[in-house]
């Protein structure tokens, strides 16, 4: 396989975690909420699904309990944040510390064991197509599913009153609140919805990315999902591009190495968070100068 | 009375902790009337009106719409009856269309509710495009958005909360008119306002509202403006008359094209911005809020530095680049258009807030707080200033912002400035309250303070002010004088139809 047909195969499942992850905590922001624990929610997403994935062989069982895990900590988060009226930068790193420590804890035995991942499925006549046909196009279902559930959540947010409804209690919940909508069980919904985002990105990280258990294994990469949302500035086509421009750097670094760049394999590393802080600086210096 | 009226109160009251807000309330509002709430800041009007549309409970009293006791445990409870109100502090959502707006409240297709609301707009004369994002509407359009979502639910009565605080007067002649015709419809309206000369014009009943209680049930055309002020306050209206000012002398402060970029997408870019303020005269800027008022007031305060030293002179000196602190040193002092945040720290006490402006009148002796000169300073401003607050250790925050703003402009004022910039000196503070503001400034002006005045309240400014100049858009027009100026020719400056 040459480097470029590897980057065409692997951007979108290198992108994967880092997308849905982005995606729910932009739902999330778009409430006015931010919870900053994405990267603890992935690490016990991870850690469940490996784990179920582990002892039933069903990838469906794993999901599902990563998503439900990683819902359960959102919660937390939502009810320290809307009832108990903790401080919510406080709070999201608080959770994000119990998601890391909880997934080391159950994850302790399971260290450096492996599970099978899922399959690509050849769809006929796409699979056919020159170049793309075995590489794009050639994807396991989780990333099919995300791929449709893009447009979906894109498609809900821009065209349909659900979508108006959260933009209008993001921008002002003292307002929605006058007009009648129930802004509480909106952001409870939004922070679930973004924990189950979670616990899915770090199910497939876990289970089909790299389908095996070590500790620390999401490596930043929650950070940068929440540095996507900023960077796409909470719209669901700039999001999903940022991550795969992020999937592509963390691949083509691997490329790099395999190919014998004259650089340090750290340096190589580096670059995908060496990225996100240059994106940060420059979407930061955009907002508060003059345009 | 043949029929019963629409909305009937009897004996309504409500209680927030040691605060009586309404006491034993009876009000009677008939279809077809124009019915005037009148009373000053924390008269209780916005808690009675909370009770009608369902936002409060009542403690005790009944409230019956048609001759039927009705219990209005939430807001949509009173819109299923037909109340619809319009709030003073709009509730829009900026980022989103006209028609978004809408159709958050409204069920139905967006291209249906656009043709609603542009045949609403042709018939009730408020025009408004439905497609335009909200953030780009002027004050007037916001509230004609906000009135067309009410007549939307087919309300049978419509509750206005001051809402002519905001718009230029041309504005409020065209909402008068849409007023009048939906009153034809057979709609009963509640206007809440404490601007006299609107109320007797507009309304045919009037219930004057006074520390909770009903004081007072009057036909507002058979009363002038001040036997209702009477009414409203329980006393003689202040006599606000005063010495006619002496020629101004020498140049105090001095804006040379001041231009600057906006700093976000909602803010207003200002450009070339003249101005001279001469001691002993107070110049005023109308205009409504959102054409550049903060952004002026920041750069001339110093919180904002200008791009160039030279486009701002306090004293004769260039002071573009230089902060609030230096500036002060100047003889400057600031009163913020918010008092929480920027005139005073809530959670601090008046003391503390006396400590942050006022610091160099002897507060501090080798870098420690001198506690008793910060006490004796606020317990002056307090007596001086008529601070109706327990004393210095008073929490800023829990004060009434009349009382808060007696306390910042007192403190400002002892400082003994030469040069004072003011932004909307009488915002929600009371009738009483803000009469003794304005006289403090006129006292301060024969001292021959220069004092620059950024206000909406157009009265307020053809009260203190010899010269006048509008903000729009970031503009500012040339001075005009004030005695050979009207209103109107004001109006039309803040609407952009003249320059």
């Amino acid at each position: 396989m040459s480097g470029l047909e590897f980057l065409l195969a692997g951007t979108l499942a290198a992108s994967l975690p880092l997308l849905l992850a982005a995606l729910g905590e932009m739902v999330v922001e778009k409430t006015g909420l931010l919870n900053l624990g994405l990267e603890g929610m992935m690490a016990i997403g991870a850690a469940i699904a490996f784990i179920c994935v582990y002892h039933t062989g069903s990838h469906v069982v794993g999901f599902v309990a990563a998503a439900a895990v990683s819902t359960l900590i959102a919660m937390l988060f939502a009810v320290l944040v809307i009832a108990v009226r903790a401080n919510e930068v406080a709070s999201g790193l608080a959770i994000g510390v119990l998601g890391l420590g909880l997934s080391a804890l159950f994850g302790k035995t399971y260290e450096s064991l492996t599970i099978k991942g899922l399959p690509k499925i050849d769809i006929p006549v796409l699979s056919d197509i020159p170049v793309i046909g075995p590489t794009v196009l050639t994807q396991d279902i989780v990333v099919w599913l995300a791929v449709i559930g893009t447009f979906g959540l894109w498609w809900t947010l821009n065209r349909t009153k659900l979508g108006l409804i959260i933009a209008a209690v993001g921008e002002n919940a003292e307002a929605a609140r006058a007009i009648g909508y129930p802004v509480v069980l909106i952001r409870l919904a939004a922070a679930a919805f973004g924990g189950a985002m979670c616990g899915v990105a770090g199910a497939y990280a876990s289970t089909v990315y790299t389908p095996l258990w070590a500790d620390g294994m999401i490596a930043g990469r929650g950070w940068i999902a929440l540095a996507l949302v900023v960077f796409g500035t909470w719209q669901t086509g700039r999001v999903a591009f940022g991550a795969l421009l992020f999937g592509i750097l963390s691949l083509g670094e691997l490329t790099a190495q395999a190919i014998g760049v004259g650089l340090p394999s750290q340096v190589l590393s580096s670059l995908p968070y060496l990225v996100t802080i240059l994106m940060l600086v420059v979407i930061s210096r955009r907002k508060s100068g003059a345009f | 009375m043949s029929q019963p009226a629409l909305l009937r109160l009897a004996k309504v009251s409500k209680r927030y902790g040691t605060v009586q807000a309404n006491k034993e309330i009876d009000l009677e509002v008939h279809s077809g009337s124009i019915h005037a709430v009148l009373g000053e800041n924390g008269a209780g009007k916005s808690t009675l009106m909370k009770l009608i549309y369902g936002v409060e409970q009542p403690d005790a009293g009944h409230i019956y719409w048609n001759g039927q006791e009705v219990h209005l445990a939430r807001p949509s409870d009173a819109q299923a009856l037909g109340i619809g109100m319009v709030f003073q502090h709009f509730s829009l959502f900026e980022t989103l269309s006209v028609v978004q707006n809408v159709s958050l409240m409204i069920p139905g297709k967006p291209a249906d509710l656009a043709q609603k609301i542009s045949d609403l707009g042709d018939q009730f004369g408020l025009s408004v495009d439905p497609h335009a994002m909200v953030h780009r509407l002027s004050v007037g359009e916001r509230q004609r958005v906000e009135i067309i979502r009410c007549l939307l639910l087919n309300p049978k009565l419509l509750i206005l909360d001051e809402p002519t605080s905001v718009l230029p007067p041309q504005s409020v002649r065209r909402l008068f008119e849409t007023l009048r015709k939906l009153q034809a419809e057979g709609m009963a309206i509640l206007f809440i306002s404490h601007k006299l000369d609107e109320i007797r014009e507009l309304c045919d009943t009037a219930s004057v509202l006074r520390s909770g209680e009903v004081t007072g049930r009057v036909d507002p055309r058979e009363h002038d403006a001040r036997s209702l002020a009477q009414l409203m306050i329980g006393r003689e209206m202040p006599n606000v008359a005063h010495a006619a000012p002496r020629p101004p002398r020498e140049e105090r402060l001095r804006l040379n094209a001041l231009s600057h970029p906006r700093a976000s997408r909602f803010g207003t870019t200002l450009e070339g911005i003249d101005l001279k303020l001469r001691s002993g005269e107070i110049v005023g800027i109308a205009g409504i809020s959102g054409n550049g008022q903060q952004e002026l007031a920041a750069l001339i305060s110093g919180e904002t530095r200008a791009q160039e030293p030279g486009m701002i002179e306090i004293m004769g000196k260039k002071v573009g680049h230089l902060g609030p602190m230096a500036r002060r040193k100047l003889g400057f002092a600031f009163v913020p258009e918010e008092r929480l945040g920027r005139g005073a720290v809530p959670e601090m006490s008046l003391a503390d807030n006396s400590l942050l402006t006022a610091h160099s009148r002897n507060m501090l002796s080798r870098g420690f707080i001198r506690r008793s000169v910060e006490r004796a300073f606020t317990r002056e401003c307090i007596d001086a200033f008529d601070v109706r607050t327990p004393g210095p250790d008073a929490e800023a925050g829990a004060m009434s912002g009349g009382n808060l703003q007696k306390f910042i402009l007192g403190r400002e004022i002892m400082l003994n400035p030469d040069v004072m910039l003011v932004s909307q000196p009488t915002w929600g503070v009371d009738i009483g309250a803000a009469t003794a503001i304005r006289r403090r400034l006129l006292d301060m002006r024969d001292q021959g303070c220069a004092i620059l005045v950024i206000s909406e309240e157009m009265d307020e400014l053809f009260e203190m002010c010899s010269k006048l100049h509008v903000l729009h858009k970031g503009h500012l027009s040339s001075a005009l004088d004030a005695a050979e100026t009207s209103p109107q020719e004001i109006g039309r400056y803040m609407i952009g139809a003249a320059t």
